[in-house]
């Protein structure tokens, strides 16, 4: 991996590959699992049980945040991109996503851990 | 605003033309679909539901709407070109001749075949007995 100057720049972009790669990775297992639905409710339902053990609802909070910050990033690139002039806002830009990103991501994580903890009880 | 301006602090360099000019287009103009398409399905399915109250049943009365196949079938067509394309600046960055074009081809053949079966899945799905 190249390594660059350090700093905001570098380290956003390096989060940005590494959700990136491992959403692509989750899309391939996904398709995988949503496929088993073909030979019937039997099939589906026993993987569905997998994926209702805690640690892949702990995988799934995992997700989440992978796919939101690389949302929230990819957005701030966009921005960059087509209006260069907010080049030199890039850290505040960085600051403000990082803001939104913790404002949705703590509720919906805290939702999130209580699927893990009610719905093994139900 | 100039559009030359460099965007250091964005990504790569705009593409100046030809195939790499679009597929540079497609990543911003997928990414925000996505956005808004794997955020909202996140939401639906994990957040306002769950796995846990997800199961066989709930697909059958999902997929009676024809709105909710189109909503994945979008979804899965953006979602595997962004990251295959996604993937491809990886291969291209990491990996030197000959086994970059060995990665980009099995990459190719690989999304591919899961686009296909996934397509599949959510064309053809029939309640069992129905």
């Amino acid at each position: 991996m190249s390594f660059y100057k350090g700093g905001i720049g570098q380290w956003s972009w390096v989060l940005h590959r590494v959700t990136g790669v491992g959403v692509l990775l989750f899309l391939f297992v996904h398709i995988l699992d949503t496929a088993l639905i073909m030979l019937g409710p039997v099939w589906y339902d026993k993987i569905l049980a997998i994926y209702r053990m805690p640690l892949f609802g702990l995988m799934e909070i995992g997700l989440f945040a992978a796919v939101l910050y690389h949302s929230l990033n990819g957005f701030r690139i966009i921005v960059i991109d087509f209006w260069p002039a907010t080049t030199v806002y890039y850290k505040q830009m960085f600051v403000a996503q990082m803001v939104l990103f913790f404002l949705v991501f703590l509720p919906v994580g805290w939702i999130m851990v209580g699927h893990i903890i009610h719905g093994a009880g139900a | 605003m100039s559009a030359s301006a460099p965007s250091s602090y964005g990504s790569r360099p705009r593409p100046t033309g030809g195939v790499e000019l679009y597929a540079w287009l497609f990543m911003r103009i997928s990414g925000l679909a996505l956005l808004l398409l794997a955020l909202g399905h996140l939401f639906i399915m994990h957040v306002f539901n769950s796995i846990h109250t997800i199961d066989y049943n709930f697909v059958v009365a999902r997929y009676l709407k024809t709105f909710w196949r189109v909503y994945d079938l979008a979804m899965l067509w953006l979602a595997m070109i962004h990251g295959v394309n996604g993937m491809r600046t990886l291969v291209d960055d990491y990996l030197k001749p000959p086994a970059r074009g060995l990665a980009v081809k099995a990459l190719y053949g690989i999304g591919i075949a899961f686009l296909a079966v996934g397509t599949w899945v959510i064309i053809f799905f029939k309640p069992a007995g129905g």
